[in-house]
This record gives C-alpha cells, structure tokens and sequence, in this order.
C-alpha cells in the first residue's frame, strides 16, 4: 500500500539515487516525507529533497557525518524548526495519511515525543512533575489516580521506577545522567505518542547508561515508532531496523539495516560505514 | 641540537639568579602593593560600619521603630539634659517600606517584561536600541529624575508633593537594573530546557510562564532585591517629589517621609545630629541585610 507512492516518488528524484525496496521496508508505514527540504539560509539546504516513509514499530536510525543534515530532519518531524523565524521548510510531511502542518501543534507533539542530546529534565519541577509536565505545562488537568498510574507507568516502562520510586518528589538534579535522559524519555512516553524523536540521546552519555538506553529503545519499539539520529554506527547497527544514510543533506541511502551495513548499495555509504571518512 | 638542548645551553651560559634582576622584589613590591589597597578599601567599610554602630546604637530603642521624630524643642531639651532623644523613625520606615513597595509594583512587571523582550529578541535592531535607551536611563543622574518626575507627575497629576510621585521617581530608577538581571538571568537558561517544553507541546507563552520564569526565578529574584536596596538609600530623587512628612503618610497623593529623608532633616537640625546615625545605621542594615539575601539566594541557583 505503500509502494506506489514511493517508488513515484523516486521517479521524481533527482538527486538522491534510487531507493531499493526490500521484503523488510513494506511494513506499514506511520510517517511519510515527500520532497523535504530545510534551508538556515537562503540559498544554504541543510536537507535536500528528501523523500522517505518510516515504518511502524521499527526503528529508524539516521546516521550520517557531522552536518550532514540528520538532526535538521528529524527536527522538522515535529516542527521544532518553527521556534527559529529563519529557517524555511518546503516539502510535505504527513502522520497516519495527515499532513502534520494541518494539526495543531500541541496535537502533533502529543502524538510525536522528543528526546533531546542532553538530557534536559526541568530543574525547578519534581521527578513525580517532569514525567507529566507535558500535562502540566499545556494546562490539562488529571485526576490524582489518573496521573499517578501515568508517572507509574511512564517510569516503569524506562525501567526507572525500580530506582526512583521512592524520591518522585524530589527535584530531578541528583540523578545521574543516564537516569535523567530516562526520565526524558518517560517524559516523552507519558503523553503516548505514536512516534518518538530522540537526537543522539546516548551522546552524553557512559556506555553502561548507554546500553540501558538502547535496550529500553528495542523494548519500545513494540508500542512505540522510533526515530534516532546517531553518529555512533555500531550504535546504529545494534539496535534499529531501518537506516538512513545522508551525507551533505541529501537522503543516500536508506534499506534495512542490514542490507546498508552488508550490501550498501552506494559507494558512498559503503565508505561511511567502513569508516573511509565522517 | 633540540631545541630543550638549545634552552638548555642559554640557561647555562647567560645564568643569572632570579633574585638579580629583581624578578622577586618586583613580584614582592607589586603583591604588598595589592593587598595594602585592598586593606584600605576593607578597612574602610569596616569604619564606616564601626562609626555608625559606635554613634547610632544607644539610640536604637523600642520608640525608634515606633514612633514618630520630636519636634526641635522636644530633642533640643533631651540634649541639654543629657538623656536619649525622644521619638523615632516610624514615619520615615513606613514611607520608605510604602514607597519602596509602590516602585516594585510598578516597576517589576515592566522591567521582567522588557527583560524577555530583549531575551527573546535579542538581535532585533529595536531591541537593541532598547537596551542601550536602558544603559542611558541607568545613567541618568538621580537629581535629573527627580526634577522630571516633578514636572509631570508633582506639577501635573497629583497637584502637590506626593507618594506616588516619589513611588514613580523610584520605580524609573529600578526598571534599567531590573531589565538588565532579567535579561542576563534569562540568558543563562541552557536553550535545550526551552526546546524540551515546545516539544511537548506547550504554546509560546506558558514556555515563558511556566518554564523560563521559574527556572530564572532565583536570578529574577536577585536582580530585584539588589534593585530595591539601591534605591531604599535614595534621596535626592525623594527630596523634588515627596518631600517628607511629620507623621505617617498611607495616603498615595500626600507628601511621605522617608528614611534618607529623615537623615537630610536631621542633619539641618543641630539638635537632632545623633538621630542622623541611628538612622544611618538602620538604613545601611537593612541595605545590607538585602545585599546578603540576594547573594544567598544567587548561590542557590541551579545553573
């Protein structure tokens, strides 16, 4: 159901090479980008043209060299980029068959969380009130029962309620790096959002948060629809499903994770991913 | 030869002790240079302190928080009998207290305003005139707004000397100090937190109410105390708008009195000269007592 779209598209492209459709990438897709494109400046793309769809319940790492563009497409996934006045997106992107500049904003980050590269709990608010801060800030209000079965399960499903469940009313800030990038990710879960966006989540990071972090991502991926951006290959290798390679803002390559890493079918992913340069 | 061997040679053949060509003695001279300015300058704050406590304390009593100054003849035969000057500074605490509270009404929300403004539009060209406008007012000798504000608020609106006048004289000199620490604790949010609030949805606003103002708060908090204690000793601009009253003033359009009032009346009444340093002596606690809340609560901030 996706494929005729898709590959109409890659009729259109011109500049990214051909897109090769395996068993594996006809799984239903959640989020489809048509000809996307970003600019900082007039004049200056960060991201060219990019088409893709992103399949349900996999997860998708976008890697790729520094600058390459991955984290300015997976910022413009929930429309952050409108914070900045400068930049100009063209292109469509659409969520469940809606395109995500119709809904309200509110409405999309509801349904698309974000996980940012330092972890970035609010310091003025409890651990109890930074899981459900997404309630608090918009102004929504929760019965008592209601939130704590939200907080409960939001922190048990990154598997931090083992540790924190008898401090959640204390403020976030002694909790070590790892556990406050968890805590942004239950932040993230806890308005159940179809998709999560996380932006290198593990670069601040020691490899045993690490590790904890990438196992919570796969445990995820069963309700959930991932997106990562990496610069950590073995990272992207370990864990997602589907990859993208871009490389000075154009989308290069993306296939399932094995076959990039296996049978790149772009020399110039081939020479990313033997670590020839980025 | 490396060039360690080169350095080495040098050393060798051009070797002169370091206590020859005065490295030490300059060091030793310019070190002893320091620390005896910064003695004087300390020794300074500890004698005007010592003065004040040494002049003031014997008049510090129950009736100098409660009541009102005595009039020339009361304090003129306290003196010649030898005992303490009847009467206090009630009317001049509670003017300064009223004053002081009036000015932060008006001069809090508009400066935390302005604050953000500059925050979030920092590289707009109006901002930036804004901000140097701000520097000129913080520079606006204090005189000089005490004469506009009696032209336009004495003159023109209250009809006669006033609270308010004083309150809106104050408050003109708060805005510039209060814009600025908002400004600058605003700055020091890490962008990171404002981005994990828009990506949970929140409208633009309630980023600001709800994220960017309590995270700065401590920061917000600090640049208002130490506001405040600058102009609780502020004469000058009091003395052109609400002049200073005998007896305690809650009414917003009548003259007030205030602390540093009191002491200009005090010192041009020979009678009154040791009220001048008991007054002295509570306005500069009460300063100081500021100064240490705000850098308390500074050190407590987060980041």
């Amino acid at each position: 159901m996706v494929i005729p779209s898709i590959t109409s598209e890659i009729n259109n492209m011109t500049v990214s090479p051909k897109l090769t459709e395996t068993k594996d990438m006809t799984q239903p897709s959640i989020i489809s980008i048509e000809g996307l494109s970003i600019a900082y400046d007039k004049d200056k793309l960060a991201v060219k043209d990019v088409t893709a769809t992103i399949k349900k319940n996999a997860i998708t790492a976008i890697m790729g060299p520094s600058g390459c563009g991955k984290t300015t497409l997976l910022r413009a996934i929930n429309r952050m980029h409108e914070l900045y006045p400068n930049i100009s997106t063209n292109g469509e992107i659409k969520l469940f068959d809606e395109s995500i500049y119709d809904m309200s904003t509110i409405q999309l980050r509801r349904k698309i969380g974000m996980v940012f590269q330092r972890p970035n709990p609010f310091p003025t608010l409890s651990i109890y009130d930074n899981v459900i801060a997404g309630y608090k800030l918009n102004g929504i209000n929760l019965k008592r029962p209601e939130r704590d079965e939200i907080v409960e399960t939001s922190l048990k499903d990154v598997t931090l309620w083992d540790e924190v469940k008898n401090s959640l009313h204390k403020k976030g800030n002694f909790l070590s790096g790892g556990q406050q990038q968890r805590l942004c990710i239950a932040r993230a879960l806890a308005f159940k959002p179809d998709v999560i966006l996380l932006d290198e989540p593990t670069s601040a990071l020691d490899p045993i948060a690490t590790a904890k972090i990438e196992d919570l991502l796969i445990d995820l991926k069963e309700n959930y629809t991932i997106v990562l951006v990496t610069h950590n290959m073995s990272q992207a290798a370990r864990i997602s499903d589907n990859s993208m390679y871009m490389y000075l803002g154009e989308l290069i390559e993306y296939d399932t994770t094995t076959n990039i890493f296996t049978n790149p079918k772009n020399i110039s992913t081939q020479n990313y991913i033997t670590g020839r340069f980025g | 030869m490396t060039q360690a061997n080169v350095l080495l040679e040098n050393k060798k053949t051009n070797f002169i002790p370091d206590s020859f060509n005065g490295r030490k003695l300059k060091n030793g001279l310019f070190l002893s240079i320091v620390i005896l300015f910064s003695l004087i300058t300390i020794s300074l704050v500890f004698l005007i302190i010592g003065t004040m406590i040494f002049k003031g304390y014997h008049q510090i009593n129950w009736a100098f928080f409660t009541q009102t100054p005595p009039n020339t003849f009361e304090a003129m035969m306290a003196k010649s009998s030898e005992t303490l000057i009847p009467g206090g500074i009630i009317n001049g605490i509670t003017g300064s207290l009223y004053m002081v509270a009036l000015a932060s009404i008006l001069a809090i929300p508009f400066g935390v305003l302005i604050g953000i403004y500059l925050y979030e539009n920092s590289k707009q060209r109006y901002a930036g005139m804004i901000r140097d406008i701000t520097d000129v007012l913080q520079g606006v000798p204090s005189i000089v707004i005490g004469l506009i504000i009696y032209l336009w608020v004495v003159v023109h609106i209250t009809k006669g000397y006033s609270a308010f006048a004083g309150s809106v004289a104050l408050s003109i000199m708060m805005l510039p100090l209060i814009i600025r620490s908002t400004e600058e604790s605003l700055k020091m949010i890490p962008d990171s937190l404002k981005e994990a609030a828009i990506a949970l949805g929140t409208p633009y606003y309630k980023v600001v109410w709800r994220v960017l103002i309590p995270t700065s708060f401590t920061g917000l908090m600090t640049g208002i105390l130490l506001a405040i204690s600058r102009i609780l000793g502020e004469t000058a601009p009091l003395m052109l708008t609400a002049l200073g009253n005998p007896a305690i003033n809650w009414n917003i359009v009548k003259p007030s009195s205030a602390v540093p009032l009191l002491i200009w009346q005090f010192y041009n009444d020979p009678n009154m000269v040791d009220l001048i340093w008991s007054s002295t002596l509570f306005l500069m606690a009460f300063v100081l007592i500021l100064n240490l809340l705000a850098k308390w609560i500074a050190a407590k901030r987060k980041f």
